[in-house]
Order: C-alpha cells, then structure tokens, then sequence
C-alpha cells in the first residue's frame, strides 16, 4: 500500500473514530483492501505502523476474518450462501453451477480478473433465499441461471443492480471504502425493503388476514 | 388468531422510510425529547418496568442489564449495539436498519442517557454495504440535525456515535468476542467475569444490546409502559419480529406480541409451499434445538419454547418441509460451526472438526448404529464443555436431530447413501417459484 | 511469593473450601486448580500457568462445582475460578462428571496430535503425554482424517514452531504478550486451523524467546539446538546459577556423558520466578569451543607458549610474582569464592591492596560509592514489585539486567507503575516500561537527575554500572536517593562484580566490607587470617593498574577473566611489558601475552556462588563431574603455597565457609560527593553515547550461531534534525570515529538528545573501546 498523504489523512481520521487507536485496525484493514483489493503485507507494515503495534498482532487480527482477503478477488467477488437454508433452497445448485459455468474454483478468480467465487454462510436474508451477494450487495431469490446471467453481466462490465442496494453495483473496491466508514454518497438509492420485509405489515393493514 | 402489531414496521412501505425525513414524519425523534427530559435512573426504571427483554437470542432484562452499570464511579462508559445478526435463519434487525435506521439511533441517544454514556458503537456485521451506508448515512443526518454531539437538545448530553464494522466472523456476535472486535482484537470470546457491565469495552462498564432491543425503547418511552405491557404473555412482554423463512409459501418478517405460534404464522405466510408437509424447524435460529410438526402450536414466548425443549433465540424460523433430508442439513450446520469456531477451547475447535467428518460419513451412508451413539457422546463431551455458546449451538442440531429422526439416519446407513433428491426442496423446483 | 506469604503480609482475608471431601483454607483470590494443588490433587492442565493470565482455553482442568448448594450446571475450568466461602468441588477424582468431561477434552486434544513421540524433544518430559496416561481414555476413537501443516518452520534462527504438534493453548503467545512485552508471536487464523505464527517478515526475536519452549506443554516449540540430542531420562540436572549477568536466576544444567546439552531457567518465586532470557538459556557453548584451555603453558625462551606440568608452571607463575612488584586484575565473571581467593592472595601473596574487579570503565567516584553504599546493603526485586516509582540511571534494563526488566515490566503492565529514565533515548526496553524520558547526552547525567522530582520511600532507583562514566552523576543520584528516601541499588552487568566487591576484590575494601584504610577493620581481618599485617593504603584502581603497568610503576600482573580491550584501547604495550600470569578457561587477547597461562574451570564444571544485585548469594554445584578443570580459588592457593605465602583455600567450600565466618563490617566509610561536569559538542560532532546489547560480541556466547542469528542489527541513532543536516535517511550509512579510529553503522532517526549519536557497544561490527579508543565524549560523525 503505497501511501499518498491524502491516504494518510484518511487513515488518520479513521483512527481518530475511536478513543483507543488500536480500534481502528478493521477499518484500516477494509481500507487497505479499498486500495489494493487485498491485504498485502505492505499493507500490514503500514498500520501496524500507524498504530504502533506490532506486524504479527495485525496480521493476527488481519487473518481472523473471512472478508479480509490474502490473494486478490475478482472486481467482482461473489457470494453464494450455502448455509443450510439457502442450501437447500437452491444455493448448493447455484453454487456448483456457478464454479462450472466460470471454471473455477471455490476462492479462485477468472483469468480476467473480474469474477470470484466463494461459498459464504448466512448472510441474513434467509427470507430472500436462496441468496447471492456480490461485492456485499444483495442479489435475492436467485436461480441458477439468473446467478449466471449476473455473472455473465459482471465480465462484461454492466452488471445488474442488486435487489436491494445502490443503482448501480459497485467495484468490491469501491465497497471496501464504504466498509472503511467513507460515504459514496449511495445511501438514498435504492428500495427501503423488499416484498418478504414487508409482508407482515402488508396483512395487518388489510386487517391481520 | 393472534392479531399483528407493526410497530417498528409500521412505515417501512414508505419509500423514504429510512431517511431522517421520514423518520421524523412517522413521529421518530419525539421519544429522546421526552426522555432527555427524564432523569437517567427514570429511564432505566420504564425499561425495566416494561419487561423488555433482549431480542438478540438470550432474553435478558434489557432495564435490568442497564442498571448493573455503576453510577458515579468517574468512568467512561459505553453503549454498544449488536447488529453483528449472523445466527443461521436471522433475518430481522438487516431488514430494519435498511428500512429504518434511525429508529436504533434513537434508541440509542435513549440508551446512552439511561447509563451516561457519551459514546456509543454500533458494530455491524461486514457483508451488508447497502445497509451500512444506510446506518452510516443516518448518524451523519443525526449529528447534523443535532440529536447527536454536544448538547443534544440543548439537554446538556453530549453522545458520540461510531459505526463499527466487522469483517466475517459469526462469533463476534457473542459480546465479549464483539467488544474485543471492536477493541482491535481477534473476536475471541473473554473470560467472565468480569462482565461488560464491570469491565467491557477499554475495560469500562459498557451495556451491549441487540439491534431490536434498542430499537424497540423509543416506542416504550413514547407509548409507555402500559401499552407495552399489554402485549405478549405474562413473561415475555411486547412484540417482535419473527422472522419465516424457507418451504413456506410466502415467506417474510411477522411483527407480533410475543407467544404467536407457528401454526398462526405459517397461515399468516400463506401456508407450506405446495402444500408439502411441515418436517422440521427452528424457532430462533440453527442453534436452537429443532422442532417439528408436534411443535406448531407452541406458544413462541420465552417460558413457552423452553419448556418444549428449545429456545425462543432470534425467533428466526427456518422451515423445513418433507424434501429436505435432516442429515444434510445438520452436516450444513455442523459445517458453519466449525467454518466460526472462532479456534479458542479444545472442545469447540476440535470437536467441530471431527463432528463434520462424523456427519459426512453418516450423509453418504457410512458407518454403523453405534456411530449414533458415537456421535450423541461426542456432543454430550463438547456442548457445556466449552468456552462460550458457541460449541452449545453446534451441538443443538445434532443432539435434537437424533432426537425426532434417529430413523432417518439409519435410513442413509441402511441406503449406503442419502436418499433424497436435492433438487425437490430448491425453490425454483416449483414452476411458480423458478418464475419470481 | 508463596501465596501464605502473600496471605501473610497484606493480611489477605483467608478461604476454606471442601476438595474432593478434604478442607482447605487459601488466600481470597486463589483459583480452585491452584486450591486444589494444596491437597496434593492435580488437576490436568495444559493453557494454565500460575504466572500467566488465566484464559480457560484448553478446558482440561474441568471440575464440578458448587457454592452454597447451588451447583453450576456444567463442569467449570478450575484455572478459572476463584474459591469462595461455601464452594465444594468435585474434582475427577470424586465426580464422574467431572471426569468424563476430563477424557473428553483429552481425546477431543489427542485427535489432530501427531503420533511422532517417539522422534519428539518433548517425548519424555511431555504434559500432554503424560496427562493422556492418566486422564485420557484407554483408546481413540477418531477415525477421521488428521489435519497436517508444514513440519517444523523457523520462526527465528533458534526457535522451531511444529503446528501439527500444537494443542493452541496460547502459553508462548500470552508469555511473550504479557511477561515480555514482545508480541512478535500470536495466535493466527481462526478454528480449527488457529495456530501460532509470526508475521511472515519478522521473526520471533524476542530476548525471552526460550521461555516459550520451556513453558510449552507439548513439543510444538523446540530450541534449534537442543532438537534431536537428547532424551530428557538420559540427562543429569543440577540446579545451578547463571553467569551472564547480576540478574541471579536460578538454573537447571542438564548434561549427558560430560556435555551440557541444554539450561533451563529454574523456578525461584524471589528473583527470576520461572524465567531466564535467551542468553542465559542458550550461550553455553563457549565452554566447548576449541580454543580451551586444557593445560597449564609457560611462555619459554622462544616466546611462544608450551604445554607444561601443574608445578612447572606454578613454580614459573611463583617465581615472576615474588620477584617483581605486582596488581591483580579480577573480571567481572568470578564467582564469590574466586573472588575472594584473588582477594586474600592479593593482601596474603602479593602484599598489596592494587586490586579491582572492574574490568571496565571506573571512576573512584563509584568506588567510594560501593564502599559506602553498596557493599553489605539489600534492595530486593520485592522492592521492585511494590515501588511507586522507579528511576533507571545509566542502566537499560533489558539490555544489561533482563530479569529486572521483567519485574518492572509485570508492574508497568499491572498497575501502570511509574518508571523514569535517563538515557540519550527511549530503546525499545523503555518504551515498553512506558517510561518517561529524560533525554542527556552521556556525560550530562548529573544535572538530568537533579531534574526528578517525586520520589518517595518507596521508589528505587537503579545505578547500573555505566554511570561511573559520568562525573558527578552518582553523587547526584545519592544526593536524590537521600533528599527523597528512595532506595538505592546498583546493577552491575556482570555476575560476578557484586560478589567481588562483597569480597574485598577491590583496592579501598577487605572482605565483607572492611574498610583497607580502617585499623580495627585490618586487626579483625588479620585476627581471622591469621596474619601479621595487611596493606594499608588504598590499593590502585584498574585504569591505575594498566597506566602503571605501562609506566612500569608495577611490574607484574595476576589475571583473571580479563579483556583489556574491554577497558582501553591503549594498554596492550604496558601488559606486553609486564610478568603476567593468566588464569583462563580459553584463549584471548591476554593469553597471547601473558607468561603463565593456567587453565580454570567454567561456571558449569564447578561449584560457587554468585552474588546477584540484589546483594543475595546464588550459590551452585558442579553440573559437570567428570571436569578434570579446577576453579581459580583452588588454583590461587595452590599457587600461595608455592610462594611460601599460603592462603589455605584449597576448595570451594573452604574459600564459601571462610568468607561467610568473616562476617560485614558493620560501619560504611562515608561518601563525598563529586562535583559534576558537563560535556557539549558542535559542528559536525556528537556526543557519542553507548550501551551493549543483550546479545552481542561477547565472548560468552561464542560457539551458538542459533542464538547469534536473533541479534539485533547494530545500528548508529541520531535526530532527525541532525539526519537533515547530513542529508541521511533511515538506514543510509554514517560514520562515527575519533583520532583512533571509525565505526561505520546504517542510522537510525529516533528522538534522541538532540547532541548525541548512539551506537552498540561490544556488537560485532561496532567494538566502540576498541576502535573508537573511547566510549563517550565528542566524536565526529558524518554520511558515509
């Protein structure tokens, strides 16, 4: 992560979030991977640094969770739940279609460096099931071939919008900043909740069924 | 029939519910004006009073928690939310920051008064960007609209926010955990005591407190304890949001007063998915033992699903109907335990590791009877051996699986493999779901 | 501390509790496994350790509990639970529960466990091993796959880390976290694939490292060298001291066919507790190497040195000593007994009080500060433990005293107590003693420490011997130390210094603190001697010794232990003058010279004691028997006898039985204050400042090239404003030299005294005395 003195300044104001600086370690983590896609080593030197721990207390943390990345992912990095529920709802399907239909494995990018693929647990949205998320963004009821239709999208560049996100779907790049705490502005777009969220409120209005 | 009670969902079909706007349209913000003019231990005690319990899975007095924070000792102290919602089948307080953010914020101011605290984090899990900007964007309107930073109201409480965000691990959502998370630690679990209360957050007194929980205190302020009360069963106060999902037909968060039972709500959801049988289901998440169909009119209180042998958890039910085989989806379970076990006690780590070899011999038809007993033994040497819940929970599905389907497992053995079709319990195995 | 001790002294409101059907009463606060302990039940651990933080991980020591009658509902950790009034537990051996839950765990622990005991170091002496015998189930039945890592990686150049052997009870990461303050190791991962690491660019170089191997409960962190040489049931322990500093931990040698093969640190609950550094553990080897000295040699009439007999060359070593006039030289590594052998045969043989111990940088400034308020006196590490302050003079503690800084370090981190230092800059040692910085350039002590101001009685103040480099700076330290009440204590780097002075090995003092100059303390000496008379007039100093011995005022001397170098680089033409006879366990400088050279024996192959800071005697038998080397005392006298002056010492145990029926001399000459001055540089020079490393050029850890490789990097620090001036940066190479000559070093910017530059001082590439010929005042330095 080589550092221009407007990363700094974030990095700085990121630390001053907290009133022990040590806090800011996740979020400098997701600011790493909003620079360079991963954790680099660098990028464990420079906050540790920053912070004035050690590199193996980072790397400890850096490695305990699962959406901090050691190897790039793809632009776009995409989650199928396979947690049981979304499981047996379709997510085994969706996921094996997936890894057949992009020649990859689970954690592997495609040669274009735009999609990767990992199989995730459940990411609250069981009554959306099955579930695909891609960047973090929530893709809902998925079928095989729509979760291969948006992985078609992304290689080329226009995917669709999530179901209940932003506009547009942004780069996992550009996700990761939103991660570290900086606004992309985005937070208005999109629908307040989909038709599950609403169903309960829905029939008490008509009168509780 | 037990009538619905939306009353944190009551305007989410507004479009803008989760703007400062609508929030204030829909009487948001009136409950801090009203309790900001209370004195702190006031507030504490309507809480307490209202039989609020915590909504997070383990049912704690929410007024009761907050008044173990000692008064007057010259500390910091922090209000810390839980919006860490990982537990399998949870599906309730994601939906309700999209929808409505400002709601917990609220919540929140109130909360942070109630224990004087001037700061509070929100600690969020890492995988929702849609909803973190919306939590995030809601604190900025907040602060600029004055409910948050100095002299919030000009009531002389000063309250800084933090949004939190975690990065991929289940068992952050276990307090200690989350509060060393939020400390810059790996998110394992802390020795207690001390508790947070005593000792949490940078060592201070700190109440942490689910998402629902906090969200539901401004209502309590503005309606009052009467009116909150008169919902729910004699323990089990209030409503909630019980979360359906999977095989049936429409599935969807139910706003209830608690002790609804799943006969009520599954008709609610406009019954099972094609009419299939109901086989099993989890009335508050994976680590809840299961249920089945002898359950369905099991009061879903507190005392009620304890009494029947499991726990009312998240309330998130996950329904299962006759495609789906009981063994897959333990295995699944079993798999995600130990995908979390966050590595810190022998029973939890090591135990998840062999119960999923276990598990997948016995899914492809290997092994023999006494691999079952081999097996409950194996549970009965991890759950309450091990240093949080966690390993309970990974215990749960098996021990309450070989319970009601014992048959079903000899049924692989016997088979020399699983005997069902995956492709019958997906939801686009219908025509009229594969449309959506 | 015991805990009845600790009970005792701060009046701890006492517990009984019911163990298995048995009472016991223990200190509030005890935790049950340790309760339990007191009965003579063990409980099975393995992540617990009485100085460790409890952490309840491993979940081994499971018992039943319950308070008033109410029972926890599962089996509870004991390393965990504090006894209560009313608690009764049920240990494996009572409830069944309990002991099930045990065998659970142990097989849960056992399933992803290698099956390589027979080829492990730890196989033997293995908790894990032995605790699967007697609370594990007869027979596994995992029948699953086991999870496999890379074997043993290096996570420095003398520690192996085997994941696959690891049970993750965090015992080496929370002692680096907690006791050493070097988190350079930590848990990594998550689940079942946790395991220990480091982080992949910086190895685990931490000065304690070994105590992670020590305390690791199962063969997952092994010593490069000790891995595959032994079996723990071949090997013979004697408990013994160490010699590398005045820390004074206990230790354990453990020998196999007359061949140490490992030291461990002991267990001494009053000084290192169970800790030792690295060097202490590791630098043993120097015993061994090839330039030992195995029998006596005689410089003949070619100039070169040959073999010769016992008498032979006691009787040339006699002859040179009785005919010229004569100083002895003792280093700082002899034991009590040695010292006090080169004492009295300095008074007895040589009729001269022309003896120091210091072989370095002195002052008579310190000398008179030993007389007078060292020798004789006790400031205890318990003093450390309860101080309200501490103040570091001329003394890096986890440089030059490593277990001290351990103590200090516990306290920092306990109860943040308050540490002050004055040093050009804050090291790295303390900056972990968060301690606050009173930046002086060398030399410029004096007046930094009359700036410390909050000192009670109950704050120490620890000298460490290179203060004697700056005028003034121990008259201001006693002038603080009584203006304010505080404690006084003086922390020479070597093991032997405070036992030399104890015995008289000094020119103002006889044994047991006798004033030379004190009529009634020579009768009572010469009394218990049986002599005639003794010297009378203070004896030279070392500096004095080695200008006199140049001047050729004195013309032969006795030596032992000695590196001129480490002195001054200018007396090497004054000792090629002089008779000398070397007393040596290997070659050096001064073997090359020396007329007599007589081989001694090594700390290892004798018996003795040291004398740690604390003023408390570490006495130690002889680890090694078969050792045909003898230790100098018995040398001394034997050549006492051939001059005809004896001095009847003939062992060890006469010279210890001797000194200890000597008694102190009760009354302490008087101190006078020296008036301090200052030093100042300008232009392109610095004052240089300097302090040796831990591990570094010194000859006592020759011959272990795994230890060698965690050195620190030698490395020249100045500011950044001079950093500027250079046009430098951070690692761009600087030279520091004087008249005599340079050291070139890469720099490091640090926030040091704006008028100083620090470089190692004995580290291999930077020999300060040797090659700058000084060890502070103005040097030049510039960009390389």
């Amino acid at each position: 992560m080589p550092l221009t003195d407007a990363d700094n300044a974030v990095m700085d104001s990121i630390i001053n979030r907290y009133p022990r600086s040590r806090s800011a370690i996740m979020p400098l983590l997701h600011f790493a991977q909003s620079k360079d896609g991963y954790v680099t080593p660098e990028s464990i030197e420079v906050i540790a640094k920053k912070l004035n721990l050690e590199t193996a207390e980072v790397s400890a943390v850096a490695t305990f969770y699962t959406q901090y990345k050691r190897k790039p992912v793809g632009e776009y990095h995409v989650g199928v739940c396979t947690n049981t529920l979304c499981a047996v709802m379709g997510g085994d399907a969706i996921f094996a279609a997936l890894k057949d239909h992009l020649g990859i494995e689970n954690d592997e990018v495609t040669s274009d460096g735009k999609v990767s693929v990992e199989h995730i647990e459940c990411n609250a949205a069981c009554d959306y099931a099955p579930v695909v998320m891609a960047n973090w963004e929530f893709y809902d009821n998925q079928t095989v071939q729509s979760a291969k239709d948006l992985v078609d999208a992304m290689r080329q560049g226009n995917p669709p919008a999530p179901t209940r996100g932003p506009n547009k779907l942004p780069t996992w790049k550009e996700n990761s900043a939103v991660l570290a705490g900086l606004s992309d502005g985005r937070a208005n777009e999109g629908v307040q909740a989909g038709e599950p969220t609403l169903l309960g409120l829905k029939i008490a209005k008509e009168g509780g069924k | 029939m037990t009538k619905l009670t939306p009353v944190l969902s009551a305007f989410w079909d507004q479009k803008d519910s989760f703007t400062i706007e609508g929030y204030k349209r829909n009487g948001g913000y009136k409950a801090i004006e009203k309790a900001l003019s209370m004195a702190p231990d006031d507030v504490i005690q309507t809480v307490k009073d209202s039989g609020l319990r915590g909504r997070g899975g383990a049912g704690f007095p929410t007024g009761m928690k907050w008044g173990f924070i000692p008064q007057g000792d010259n500390k910091e102290h922090y209000f810390v939310v839980n919006a860490d919602e990982s537990e399998p089948g949870t599906c309730k307080d994601m939906p309700m920051l999209l929808a409505n953010p400002h709601v917990l914020v609220e919540g929140i101011i109130i909360g942070s008064y109630a224990i004087r605290a001037n700061h509070a984090f929100i600690y969020i899990r890492g995988e929702v960007t849609h909803i973190i900007r919306r939590v995030q964007q809601a604190i900025e309107d907040a602060y600029k609209a004055g409910y948050l930073g100095k002299n919030i109201l000009g009531k002389g409480f000063d309250l800084e926010l933090v949004l939190h965000v975690g990065a991929g691990a289940y068992i952050c959502g276990e307090e200690t955990a989350l509060l060393d998370s939020l400390e810059g630690f790996r998110g394992q679990p802390r020795l207690r005591p001390p508790f947070p209360a005593i000792a949490g957050l940078y060592a201070r007194p700190t109440v942490v407190n689910n998402v629902e929980s906090v969200a539901s205190v401004p209502a309590i302020i503005n309606n009052g304890v009467e009116w909150f009360s008169s919902m729910g069963t004699e323990k089990s106060k209030g409503f909630t949001l019980y979360s359906l999902s999977g095989h049936v037909k429409n599935p969807g968060q139910f706003e209830a007063p608690l002790g609804i039972t799943l006969r009520e709500l599954i008709s609610l959801a406009g019954g099972m998915r094609n009419g299939n049988k109901l086989k099993f289901w989890t009335p508050g998440g994976s680590s809840t033992p299961l249920f089945t169909a002898e359950h369905l009119d099991t009061p879903l209180d507190y005392e009620g699903v304890a009494a029947a042998g499991s726990m009312l958890g998240t309330k998130a039910l996950q329904i299962f109907d006759e495609t789906v085989c009981v063994v897959r989806a333990v295995l699944r379970w079993t798999e995600f335990y130990k995908h979390e076990s966050c590595g810190k006690c022998t029973p939890c780590r090591e135990g998840t590791w062999w119960l999923v070899q276990i598990l997948k011999d016995l899914e492809s038809g290997k092994g023999e009877a006494a691999d079952l007993d081999k097996l409950l033994d194996l549970c009965d040497n991890i759950a309450g051996r091990s240093f949080c819940a966690l390993a309970d929970g990974a215990a749960s599905p098996i021990i309450s699986s070989l319970k009601y389907f014992r048959e079903e497992y000899m049924e692989h053995l016997r088979n020399g493999g699983c005997p069902f079709d995956p492709t019958k319990s997906t939801l686009f195995a219908t025509a009229e779901a594969g449309a959506r | 501390m015991s805990t009845q001790e600790i009970a005792a002294e701060t009046q701890v409101e006492m517990i009984t509790v019911m163990i298995d059907g048995f009472e016991v009463t223990v200190p509030k606060g005890t935790l049950v496994i340790r309760a339990a302990e007191k009965l003579g039940i063990q409980i099975p651990r393995f992540c617990d350790h009485p100085l460790l933080d409890p952490v309840g991980a491993c979940r081994q020591c499971l018992v039943e509990i319950e308070i008033n009658g109410r029972k926890f509902p599962k089996p509870q950790a004991s390393c965990t639970i504090p006894v209560e009034p009313g608690m009764i537990v049920n240990t494996q051996l009572t409830s069944p529960v309990a002991d099930k839950a045990q065998q659970g765990i142990m097989e849960l622990l056992l399933i992803n466990h290698p099956l390589d005991c027979p080829v492990c170091d730890k196989g033997g002496e293995c908790p894990l091993q032995n605790q699967a015998m007697s609370n594990g189930r007869e027979e596994s039945r995992f029948e699953g796959y086991k999870r496999t890592f890379e074997k043993p990686i290096n996570i420095s150049s003398q520690v192996l880390l085997d994941r696959e052997r690891c049970i993750l009870c965090a015992r080496c990461t929370r002692f680096s976290e907690q006791i050493a303050g070097d988190p350079f190791i930590t848990l990594n991962e998550r689940g079942a694939l946790q395991q220990v690491g480091i982080y992949e660019k910086d190895p685990f170089e931490s000065y304690f490292s070994g105590n992670t191997v020590q305390i690791c409960p199962v063969g997952a962190l092994t010593g490069a060298s000790y891995r595959f040489r032994a079996r723990p049931f071949d090997l013979v322990s004697t408990p013994s001291a160490c010699e590398h500093c005045a820390s004074g931990c206990d230790m354990r040698t453990d020998v196999r066919r007359g061949k140490t093969l490992r030291r461990l640190a002991g267990d001494d609950a009053q000084v290192n507790e169970e800790w030792n550094c690295d060097k202490g553990r590791w630098a043993f080897k120097y015993v061994t190497q090839k330039d030992r000295i195995t029998t006596p040699l005689v410089r003949g009439e070619d100039g070169e040195l040959h073999e010769a007999s016992w008498p032979e060359a006691l009787h040339a070593a006699a002859t040179g000593l009785e005919a010229n006039r004569a100083a002895v030289l003792v280093g700082g590594r002899a034991t009590l007994e040695d010292a006090y052998g080169y004492s009295k045969f300095a008074r007895i043989a040589l009729r001269t009080n022309d003896i120091d111990f210091r072989a370095r940088l002195t002052s008579d400034e310190e000398r008179n500060f030993l007389a007078s308020h060292v020798v004789g006196t006790n400031v205890h590490y318990k003093d450390l433990d309860r101080a309200d302050h501490v103040v570091l003079l001329g003394f890096e503690a986890e440089e030059e005293s490593p277990i001290v800084f351990l103590r200090l370090y516990k306290q920092v981190r306990k109860r943040a107590m308050k540490v002050t230092a004055v040093a050009p800059f804050a090291s790295r040692g303390n900056k972990k003693l968060n301690a606050e910085l009173i930046a002086t350039a060398a030399g410029n002590e004096a007046s930094a420490i009359g700036k410390i101001s909050g000192l009670t009685s109950k704050s120490v103040i620890l000298i460490g011997e290179r203060l004697s480099e700056s005028t003034g700076a121990i008259s201001a330290a006693v002038a603080l130390s009584q203006s304010s009440g505080a404690k006084l204590a003086w922390i020479p780097r070597r093991a032997g210094e405070r036992g030399a002075l104890e015995a008289g090995a000094i020119g103002n003092l006889l044994p047991g603190g006798r004033p030379v100059t004190e009529t009634a303390a020579r009768v009572d000496l010469q009394a218990a001697w049986g002599v005639e008379g003794l010297p009378s007039s203070v004896g030279r100093d070392t500096e004095a010794i080695l200008k006199d011995l140049h001047d050729g005022n004195i013309e032969a001397l006795l030596i032992g232990g000695v590196d001129p170098l480490d002195i001054s680089a200018h007396h090497h033409d004054g000792l090629k003058k002089a008779f000398v006879v070397s007393l040596e366990i290997r070659h050096s400088a001064i073997t090359e010279i020396a007329n007599v050279v007589l081989p001694v024996a090594a700390v290892v192959e004798k018996s003795g004691t040291f004398v740690n800071w604390e003023g408390r005697p570490r006495s130690f038998e002889t680890a090694i028997e078969e050792s045909l080397t003898r230790s100098d005392v018995r040398i001394l006298s034997m050549l006492a006898d051939e001059m005809g002056t004896p001095i009847n010492l003939p062992t060890v145990t006469a010279a210890r039985e001797e000194f200890n029926s000597l008694g102190n001399w009760e009354a302490r000459s008087s101190f006078t204050p020296v008036s301090p001055t200052s030093v100042s540089a300008s232009g392109n020079q610095a004052l240089l400042s300097s302090w040796r490393l831990l591990l570094d050029a010194g000859s006592l850890q020759d011959g272990e090239n795994n230890l060698a490789g965690t050195v620190h990097p030698s490395v020249a620090v100045i500011s950044e404003n001079r950093a500027n001036s250079l046009g430098v940066k951070n690692g761009d190479l600087i030279t520091v030299s004087t008249s005599h000559g340079s050291i070139t070093l890469p720099c490091e910017i640090n926030a040091i005294e704006e008028n100083s530059v620090w470089i190692p001082r004995n580290s291999v590439d930077s020999k300060v005395i040797a090659t700058l010929g000084v060890a502070s005042g103005p040097v030049s330095v510039v960009k390389a």
